[in-house]
């Protein structure tokens, strides 16, 4: 142990300690853009009614994208079935539903510790190997998931989909309505609470750590991080997460498809993710606006083939350096929202 | 049984074709290329065309598909794979799927989304008896020609200097680019033959594995999966991975089909568990 | 007593190539003792071998009389066994404060608090500011690693490990790649190490060996060719041999 150089007369120059201390407080502090985020988000309920139902998709895959930023940006794997967990969160909420317990936030919990289980179980395979060895196993499980959903009909509805779920109000206080409304209030409230934790979280020394495993893995090793345990604590989390993201989409939209564990959903919350840049936890907000916006205004041009220009945009972004496209934007909204900018 | 074990053999056969392309850049450039598929999409495609609008007969489409194929594959590898050789997994992955789509969208687009028939000619069709066993035509011809193709390529890799020049490049690119091997010579044509060759599987295949635009994602784990478990240093390693692989779909399908793809991801990831490395890696 | 550091028989193959042969080394509690030999003796994969980054074919390591061989690397580093790489390894995206302050959390088992803020551990930091003091990276200490000059990040990579407490160090080529003008930073850096300390030092820099070591051992072809006091293989002339037929050191 150490003594302190902590000095407290007045008068004298603070010690580096306190200085040091005084920084680390200071970054961990809410930044103005932040609160204007999260304002805007709230002022978006008043002020345009008429767009909830597409707010509450931002919300979701917001949510989703945030999930798979806490695996990529801040612990370094790349999953190309991450929604295997949002699938089957959706799946969860959605049965439960089903089967007469209709209160929401329950329905929430039941899916988060569903998916944390299979996360859990699955992250152990997910660890072994090298990149291309994890990519297989994270498509594969999802892969085994899809097939499951298709083939148990009987209990997932197929390729028609889970229908006829219709949801009690919230906390016994507050309906659904056709507006969207509420449901666009419950994601943004879910969302808001789940990035306060994963704010929280990553602030901790269990989030430094897994920065390191993400820059460093052998350097971490060496310095004492348990680098699998740590790994598989973070894929259970974010699949909880991705499960909570699921069980939204079934309850707000109250209907779950066959596609929710599809190829196309894990390559677009990727995608989400890298256009607003990781490692900042508002990368996945930031990218589901820009995304929704995007598909949006290509759904315009044409509606059926818009994952044509989708795979362009990807291709171009590659090429050019997704430092050179998404840095510009992404380093200025890092600079406002946060101070740490990700490794990519 | 034997039929299916016949059937297996035809399917595994027709797997490594379709895969060996990739193997050998997986190998050679370490590029992640999800968009493999895509390559053999366009050569059964090409196949389905060239029947249908230019009269072409079955059997003098298929040196044609992999031409075609190759020629598309050693484009898009000067034009685009090229840049991106040295760039993090993520970016190639994000780059094959961004291919990926683009060409299932245009797929859909040009062709429309329903299964393509293929029809073969009379002289294919049918079943036969070889040693006792009733086995299909069609089968026969893809177990021939896929033989002869292995035999080719094996032959290529061991016996000419191309084949030693892109052993030596797989090996230590470095060193074989001190030893004055053109490796950017290399890397073109391994990428076009590799690229063919999916073409080639793609229309031999279209009878048999069906063809969609959906087909780069359908079967992208397969391919994925016979590279994995077969490694990525020889032609054996693939080979006897995807004759495993063709085998045990076809018997999955059969004996338990409530489960049938199920057996080939639960193998998978059993496999994977056990050797993450793959069955014939060597020892690094 | 037992010693600090101790491999019975050890050794490692890759396929036909033996590169760690029979090697039963000692080192001694509180030692300064270094490790030299040719290029490609086997010295790095020695240093891979104590850590656990490898595993051997054969042979035992022990850590203070207890038997680490089948212990995992992290494991291994809370016993005591901290590790430099010849290449720096950091974090390119962190601070030094954050590097240095996550060795210390993480040797306290505060690694798996996921709840309270870095740095509200007020004598955490007081403990990474001394050590940031004692390798002269105080002024460095909230810039991102990955903008520190070379000799900077040398220093970092030695206060890293340091920052576990380790009982044994194993420092590779610390000196390695560091621009004349900050080599003497280096230098005093490592002299100036804690006797509570057993330092094993793999250097090719021969002042910096003689400097600093008290005891020698040579390593060719992974096995141990030689070990003795300082002036003892100074004035080997099978020592120099070996070298010779390598041409310079460096």
């Amino acid at each position: 142990m150490t003594i302190s150089l902590a000095t407290d007369h007045p008068g004298m120059a603070p010690s580096t300690s306190e200085r040091v201390a005084a920084a680390l407080k200071r970054r961990r502090r809410w930044r103005t853009a932040e609160t204007v985020f999260w304002a805007a988000a709230v002022a978006s309920v008043f002020l345009i009614p008429s767009k909830h139902l597409i707010l509450n998709e931002i919300a979701i895959l917001g949510l989703f994208a945030l999930s798979l930023d806490l695996l990529l940006g801040y612990a370094g794997v790349i999953s190309l079935g991450h929604a295997a967990f949002f699938g089957v969160g959706a799946y969860c909420a959605g049965l439960l539903a089903k089967a007469g317990i209709a209160e929401p936030v329950v329905g929430l919990a039941a899916a988060a510790a569903l998916t944390a289980v299979l996360g859990f179980a699955t992250s152990f395979l997910v660890l072994r190997g090298a990149d291309l060895t994890r990519l297989m196993v994270t498509m594969g499980i999802a892969l085994i998931l899809g097939e499951l959903a298709n083939q148990m009909a009987w209990l997932t509805g197929g390729a028609d989909g889970l229908q006829g779920i219709v949801m009690g109000p919230i906390l016994g206080q507050f309906d659904f309505d056709l507006f969207g409304t509420t449901a666009y209030c419950y994601s943004l409230t879910v969302l808001f609470v789940l990035f306060l934790a994963a704010r929280r979280i990553t602030n901790s020394p269990f989030g430094l750590s897994l920065l390191s495993v993400r820059d460093n893995p052998l350097r971490a090793a060496a310095v004492g991080v348990p680098v699998n345990a740590r790994l598989v604590r973070v894929y259970t989390l974010a699949a909880a997460y991705a499960g909570v993201a699921g069980a939204l989409l079934a309850q707000t939209t109250q209907f779950v498809s066959v596609d929710v564990l599809e190829f196309h959903r894990s390559a677009d919350v990727l995608l989400i993710l890298i256009i607003g840049g990781t490692g900042y936890l508002y990368g996945g907000l930031v990218g589901a606006v820009l995304f929704k916006l995007l598909q949006d205004v290509l759904a315009g041009f044409t509606p059926q083939y818009w994952h044509f220009w989708i795979g362009i945009f990807l291709i171009a972004l590659v090429l050019v350096g997704r430092e050179r496209v998404v840095g510009g934007v992404a380093d200025t909204v890092r600079r406002l929202l946060a101070r740490r900018a990700g490794k990519e | 049984m034997l039929t299916l074990l016949f059937d297996g053999i035809a399917y595994g056969m027709l797997l490594f074709i379709l895969s060996c392309g990739l193997s050998v850049t997986l190998g050679l450039m370490n590029f992640v290329n999800l968009a493999h598929g895509a390559f053999a999409m366009a050569g059964g495609y090409a196949t389905i065309v060239l029947m249908s609008e230019f009269n072409v007969p079955f059997v003098a489409t298929l040196p044609l598909a992999f031409l075609i194929t190759a020629a598309l594959g050693l484009v898009l590898e000067r034009t685009l794979y090229r840049r991106l050789y040295g760039k993090s997994h993520l970016d190639q992955v994000l780059f094959s799927i961004g291919l990926v789509f683009v060409a299932v969208a245009s797929v859909d687009y040009l062709m429309g989304s329903q299964q393509q028939i293929v029809k073969l000619p009379a002289a294919l069709q049918g079943r036969i008896e070889i040693l006792g066993v009733n086995v299909g035509l069609y089968r026969s011809f893809i177990i021939a020609i896929c033989t002869v193709l292995v035999v080719v390529l094996q032959l290529i890799l061991s016996k000419t200097r191309f084949g030693s020049r892109l052993r030596a490049a797989v090996d230590d690119q470095r060193v074989a680019q001190g030893l004055g091997i053109n490796v950017g010579v290399i890397f073109a044509s391994t990428f076009a033959v590799g690229s063919g060759l999916a073409g080639l599987g793609g229309a031999l295949g279209a009878e048999i594995l069906g063809l969609d635009p959906v087909f780069p994602l359908k079967f992208m784990i397969y391919f994925l999966i016979v590279v994995t478990v077969g490694g990525t240093s020889s032609l054996t390693g693939p080979f006897v991975a995807s004759l495993l692989l063709g085998i045990a779909d076809v018997a999955g399908k059969y004996y338990l089909p409530a489960v049938g793809a199920f057996v080939i991801y639960t193998l998978m990831i059993v496999f994977l568990l056990l050797r993450p490395q793959g069955l014939f890696a060597r020892a690094r | 007593m037992a010693l600090a550091l101790e491999t019975r028989g050890l050794q490692r193959e890759f396929g036909a190539l033996r590169a760690t042969d029979n090697v039963s080394f000692r080192l001694e509690r509180g030692a300064r003792h270094a490790l030299i030999g040719p290029n490609g003796a086997g010295k790095t994969t020695f240093i891979n071998l104590l850590t656990g980054v490898l595993t051997p074919t054969a042979g035992t390591i022990y850590l203070d009389g207890v038997d680490i061989t089948r212990t995992k690397r992290e494991q291994r580093v809370r016993s005591g066994l901290a590790r430099t790489f010849q290449i720096n390894q950091l974090f390119a995206a962190l601070t030094p404060l954050e590097t240095i302050g996550l060795a210390v959390s993480e040797r306290m088992g505060g690694g798996r608090d996921w709840w309270r803020p870095t740095g509200s551990k007020r004598w955490i930091i007081d403990e990474v500011v001394e050590i940031a003091e004692r390798f002269h990276l105080v002024d460095e200490l909230e810039r991102r690693t990955s903008t520190l000059a070379y000799g900077k990040q040398r220093l970092l990579e030695i206060a890293v490990a340091f920052a576990c407490r380790p009982r044994v160090l194993l420092l590779d080529e610390p000196a390695a790649g560091v621009p004349e003008a900050d080599r003497h930073e280096i230098l005093a850096a490592v002299a100036s190490l804690p006797r509570d300390v057993s330092v094993l030092l793999i250097e090719h820099d021969m002042d910096l060996v003689f400097s600093f070591a008290e005891r020698i051992s040579v390593l060719v072809n992974g096995a141990l060719f030689k070990e003795g006091s300082v002036d003892e293989i100074a004035a080997d002339p099978e020592v120099k041999a070996v070298y010779l037929g390598e041409g310079d050191d460096d």
